[in-house]
């Protein structure tokens, strides 16, 4: 992907003042716009960090800018037994933890071998594994769900409810799009690498560990930034999987909890969104040109 | 590209063979484990008759086998768990979902027919003639009843609720003396019952109960007297069915229904699974009261699709083009403060929003009223509910749209524009006829994977509104805003009168086919296939 920064249409400079007016037009224009749709953009969240320092709770009476700003809701949020948020947080920092380890190691095994090995049927199989990743999960949450149950039968740890069960879905999800992304970039590795470490009586897993894995870690920053934020963000699939209040990831405990009583838990459901919110933010801010890569190569936000 | 596989190590072949040994030991260990939990889980399945399961389970555990036990395999021995669990959570639950289309797979049939017996036979009853046994009974201090039981050759047992019958002794820990009748006169830790007491609470209290533990459950029958249960109705393996072994009647297994059916039309709890043909998809043709939410859901479900990919793609492209000059000042800063939207999780960012339209005191909804003195139902009237989605999602979506665009701008090559620019092209001329077709080149499959994504976003509809406002006078619950997935999802988790997996998944299998056509669409015709396979 190119950098969005290269500039590539460079002004003709012609003088005049017929020119020069029709240019700052275009910024005032320009100007117009941006006021506009940053405050399209924007207003939805200082909207939401307002309410977070409101005093009082309720969405009634609620301005911009709050009078006698306060961490009230903060606090209601932290230690009201019925909606245990730490736990709800932690949750989800568990299972998108857990999820993304296990994701960049395991589709860094299977990006190494579609990269360095030739076989019969490899060609056929890396197709297979993009084809089949053209359903979503979501289409078949149904046999997810009954999947889960059958298994819990016999395994509760995965189970209903349980979050190794929800931990395996999750993983199925990130598997396909994910081995693709890897897998091009093993490509760009050069192959001499992994010959001569084998001259030297390397053998694949000794290339693989100690001369390939340290040379792919921006490819495993990408993936493992990528499944953590969808890991975290997903909704549906938790909600249905998920069935008890100290099970539950943040999103679902959140979602659940507002939906209740929406005007009266505003504030403390606004204070609640934005801790959750703000990693992931940072996460895009500061990566922005990275995820914008990984993005085009054809992730849609999930 | 020449073969690159090599027998682990190198050297001589000793040294290779002592190299690997250590590694190829630790690999049959972990295939031993593997083995094990498969085999044990296998037997479960296969006794529980769960065949799609247990068949899903069987090749996985033989391609891991094969795959760590044949050298010429050995490229897919690293990707093992990756194809496990691609098997296991990704491709088995769709062959799943086409199976239960098929199906009667629904509340009261969830069970696969061993379980269902198994089920049905649990159920007791007290019969004439049967085990009996004198009673007395003793309280502890928690409310708590037990029996002390005598048989008729004189034995005495303990029976507690939900334990095996145990014999006692005066001896027994905590049992005190016996009586002439061959009773307990203490239990540590209760007091027996006199007469006086046992009477007003007997049929009230003592009769429901049942004590010890499947399949020697005693019952309390009179005064005197209590009863071993029996299994109401056993399996005849020859007739296929269940007897009734209280009232003689036999119930046939239907295999066309998945239920035990007698004679006189009565039917067994629960039932069972059977494939039923087609009949899923019959009923979503021809019931018209079936039919009638499904072309209405269908309709708004490419409408939302295609709404929400313009709407973005507009919103996204118009602000990429005002700001694509590296020249404007607070480029950067801009496109940061712009993509925020999107850096907010999804169900957050509809949440918000929700709060913000709400009805009564949202801040839009209140500014609006203040300022034209009427304000819509966000969430009431089905056409505002619809645009209200469509806002949201906006919101959500354009920032997306907007770095794609950005990107794609930059792939343009800038002659072109000189060319045009030379040639007296306007404005709109040069984007109707050089930005916007050079763009859709490369935007375009992302154009149709967003289409898609958007198609199936349960996210967006299911936290707006869970569907709602909804349709009236329809046998299953459906909404004004439900896309496919959601209805489906309905169907399936909250349906009126019950889940009914089976017509999900018929729903769920509609929707497979819409997809895969998009998507064979998306490669043949845009020519993005033979991308991919170059690139393999």
């Amino acid at each position: 992907m190119s950098s969005l920064s290269i500039p590539q249409k460079t002004p003709t400079p012609v003088a005049g003042s017929s020119i020069r007016r029709q240019r700052r037009l275009q910024s005032v224009f320009r100007l117009i716009i941006a006021v506009f749709a940053i405050g399209f953009a924007l207003f939805p969240i200082l909207w939401i960090v307002s309410a977070a320092f409101n005093p009082t709770s309720s969405m009634a009476n609620q301005r911009l800018i709050p009078p006698n700003a306060s961490t009230a809701n903060f606090v209601k949020l932290l230690t009201n037994p019925l909606q245990p948020f730490m736990l709800w947080l932690w949750n989800s920092i568990k299972i998108a933890g857990i999820t993304t380890i296990l994701v960049v190691f395991i589709t860094a095994l299977t990006a190494y071998s579609f990269s360095r090995f030739r076989f019969r049927g490899r060609r056929s199989l890396l197709l297979t594994i993009l084809l089949i990743q053209v359903f979503p999960n979501m289409l078949a949450i149904v046999a997810l769900f009954l999947l889960l149950r059958q298994l819990g039968e016999y395994f509760p740890t995965f189970g209903l409810n349980s979050h190794g069960g929800l931990i395996l879905v999750y993983m199925g999800t990130q598997m396909g799009i994910n081995i693709w992304l890897m897998k091009g970039f093993f490509d760009s590795i050069p192959r001499d690498i992994d010959e001569s470490a084998a001259v030297d009586g390397a053998t694949h897993w000794q290339a693989f560990w100690w001369l390939i894995f340290p040379l792919v870690r921006p490819i495993l920053a990408v993936v493992g930034i990528l499944t953590f934020v969808s890991v975290f963000n997903e909704f549906i699939l938790a909600n249905v999987l998920l069935r008890s209040n100290e099970q539950f990831t943040l999103m679902v405990g959140l979602y659940l909890f507002v939906t209740q009583n929406f005007a009266q838990q505003w504030g403390v459901f606004a204070a609640g969104a934005l801790i959750g919110a703000l990693p992931i933010a940072i996460i895009y801010v500061l990566m922005q040109d990275l995820i914008v890569g990984g993005l085009t190569q054809g992730a849609v936000k999930g | 590209m020449a073969s690159n596989i090599r027998e682990a190590g190198g050297g001589t072949p000793l040294a290779s063979f002592l190299n690997s040994l250590p590694s190829y030991l630790l690999r049959l260990l972990g295939l031993a484990v593997v083995d094990g939990l498969a085999i044990w889980l296998l037997y479960l399945l296969i006794r529980d008759q769960v065949w799609p399961l247990a068949a899903a389970v069987a090749v996985v555990t033989l391609l891991v086998n094969a795959v760590n036990l044949t050298d010429r395999l050995y490229p897919l021995r690293w990707m093992s768990p990756a194809l496990a669990i691609i098997i296991l959570m990704v491709l088995y639950p769709i062959l799943f979902t086409v199976y239960t289309a098929f199906t009667n797979y629904s509340d009261g049939h969830l069970l696969t027919k061993a379980q269902a017996i198994r089920r049905i036979g649990q159920d007791r009853f007290l019969p004439e003639g049967g085990l009996t046994y004198r009673w007395a009974g003793y309280r502890s201090e928690t409310n708590e009843i037990i029996l002390a039981l005598v048989g008729s050759e004189g034995q005495t047992f303990l029976a507690v609720p939900g334990e095996p019958l145990q014999e006692i002794t005066p001896e027994s820990d905590g049992i005190g003396a016996f009586d002439a009748d061959g009773f307990p006169e203490t239990i540590e830790g209760y007091t027996r019952l006199q007469m006086r007491d046992i009477l007003p609470i007997l049929d009230s209290q003592l009769a429901p109960l049942e004590f010890g533990e499947l399949p020697d459950t005693v019952k309390i029958k009179s005064i005197r007297e209590a009863a071993q249960l029996q299994p109401r109705y056993v399996y005849d393996e020859e007739l296929d069915a269940m007897v009734d072994q209280m009232a003689g009647e036999i119930y046939y297994a239907d295999e066309s229904q998945g239920s035990f059916i007698s004679e006189s039309g009565r039917v067994l709890s629960p039932g069972y699974q059977v494939t039923v043909g087609l009949r899923n998809f019959q009923r979503l043709a021809t019931s018209p009261a079936l039919r009638g939410p499904f072309v209405q859901v269908f309709g708004w479900t490419i409408a939302f699709a295609f709404l929400s990919v313009a709407t973005t793609f507009a919103l996204g492209l118009f602000l990429a083009l005002v700001f694509n000059d590296p020249l404007i000042r607070g480029r950067k800063v801009i496109r940061t403060l712009l993509i925020l939207p999107y850096t907010i999780p999804g169900v957050l960012g509809v949440l918000i929003w929700r709060g913000m339209l709400n009805q009564h005191l949202g801040v839009i909804t209140t500014n609006m009223v203040n300022l034209f003195g009427w304000a819509p139902g966000w969430f009431t009237d089905p056409l505002w509910s619809k645009a209200g989605i469509l806002l949201v999602n906006l919101w959500l979506g354009f920032p997306y749209m907007m770095l794609i665009c950005m990107g794609a701008l930059q792939s343009i090559p800038s002659d072109i524009y000189e060319a045009a620019e030379v040639d007296g092209a306007s404005i709109w001329q040069r984007f109707w006829g050089i930005t916007l077709p050079l763009l859709l080149v490369s935007v375009g499959p992302l154009l149709v994977a967003s289409f898609t994504f958007n198609f199936n976003n349960f996210t967006v509809i299911y936290a707006y509104n869970e569907g709602r406002p909804p349709i009236p006078g329809t046998p299953t619950p459906a909404g004004y805003t439900d896309i496919l997935i959601s209805y489906t999802f309905r169907l399936a988790f909250e349906g009126g009168r019950g889940s009914d997996y089976g017509y999900a998944a018929a729903i769920t299998f509609v929707i497979f086919l819409i997809v895969a056509t998009i998507t064979l669409f998306q490669y043949r015709f845009m020519g993005q296939w033979e991308e991919i396979s170059e690139n393999v």
